[in-house]
């Protein structure tokens, strides 16, 4: 190696580093744990959950009354039935924007997200600012998001729980009509489905 | 990790988000949530330990025997705790 002894520094592991590593060293070894598992967790939600789940959601219930209706009524089955069931059993609520009224998520306690329909949380959503300001001012944040709403339209904001998970639908956009459903997923953004954005228009 | 050891019944959810919580909500916690990782690892070492599953004597041994391990590794090659030389090592 080019680095010597004297570079020793190079290979310093931060205390945080090792203390993560030192309770995976512990749990896999009373076999609590299994870091292969850990990996697969990982991936699965950041490669293959992401957010597509829920847009596949939001795209179904824009074109299919009926699971338009069945997502309002019982999200958890509704979405279940997709084959999106929550790892903890929590509950999800489905929430409707409609031209009156646009709907926020947050979660004021710490970090409760969707996973199963939105993936990993992004890192401003565990944010205290945005933890805080979603509730107090909502309007605001929206707006730095760059979510200008009409005066008129009303905001209601959520606050996840370890049991009830929140998914926004966002309003359909115009111009879509002729579009598949899986055309209109690809209008679905993360962001929409939390509420700090809208659907992305048609290009 | 936290999911899997929910999975096998050893950590409940809602006790999870409450230490989570909690050490969130502590007056020396960052404002800007840039500690939201160390955070993170106190409410599970905290919660383990309350457990009585791994201690906290446990883990800070343990992490100096990674930490050990890593000074002993030369560049570019991966981290084996095996390469702990021992508290005696010559590192540090």
């Amino acid at each position: 190696m080019a680095h010597g002894h004297d570079h020793d520094h190079d290979n310093d592991m931060d205390p945080m580093t090792a203390r993560v590593r030192a309770l995976e060293t512990l749990l896999c070894e009373k076999g609590l744990i299994d870091p292969a598992a850990i990996d697969v967790i990982v991936d699965t939600y950041q490669n293959k959950v992401g957010p597509r789940n829920g847009a596949r959601v939001v795209a179904r219930a824009w074109s299919d009354p009926e699971f338009c209706d069945w997502l309002k009524r019982d999200a958890t089955a509704a979405i279940a039935s997709m084959g999106f069931a929550g790892r903890q059993g929590e509950h999800m609520k489905a929430v409707f924007n409609t031209p009156q009224e646009h709907n926020l998520v947050v979660c004021t306690l710490c970090s409760c997200y969707p996973w199963s329909v939105l993936g990993l949380p992004p890192v401003w959503y565990k944010s205290p600012p945005y933890r805080s300001r979603a509730v107090m001012e909502p309007r605001s944040v929206l707006t730095e998001f760059g979510a200008h709403l009409p005066e008129d339209v009303r905001i209601r904001v959520w606050d996840s729980t370890a049991e009830l998970r929140y998914l926004v639908v966002p309003m359909r956009p115009e111009g879509t009509d002729a579009m598949t459903q899986e055309q209109l997923a690809d209008l679905v953004t993360r962001d929409s489905m939390i509420g700090t954005a809208f659907a992305e228009a048609p290009r | 990790m936290v999911v899997q050891l929910n999975e096998k019944g050893l950590l409940d959810w809602n006790d999870w988000a409450e230490a989570l919580s909690m050490e969130l909500h502590r007056p020396e916690a960052a404002s800007d949530g840039s500690d939201y990782y160390e955070c993170w690892l106190a409410a599970l070492e905290k919660l383990l330990a309350s457990k009585g599953i791994v201690s906290e004597l446990q883990v800070g041994s343990v992490a100096e025997a990674w930490r050990r391990a890593a000074h002993a590794t030369p560049h570019g090659s991966p981290i084996l705790l095996e390469n702990d030389p021992g508290p005696g090592g010559n590192t540090q």
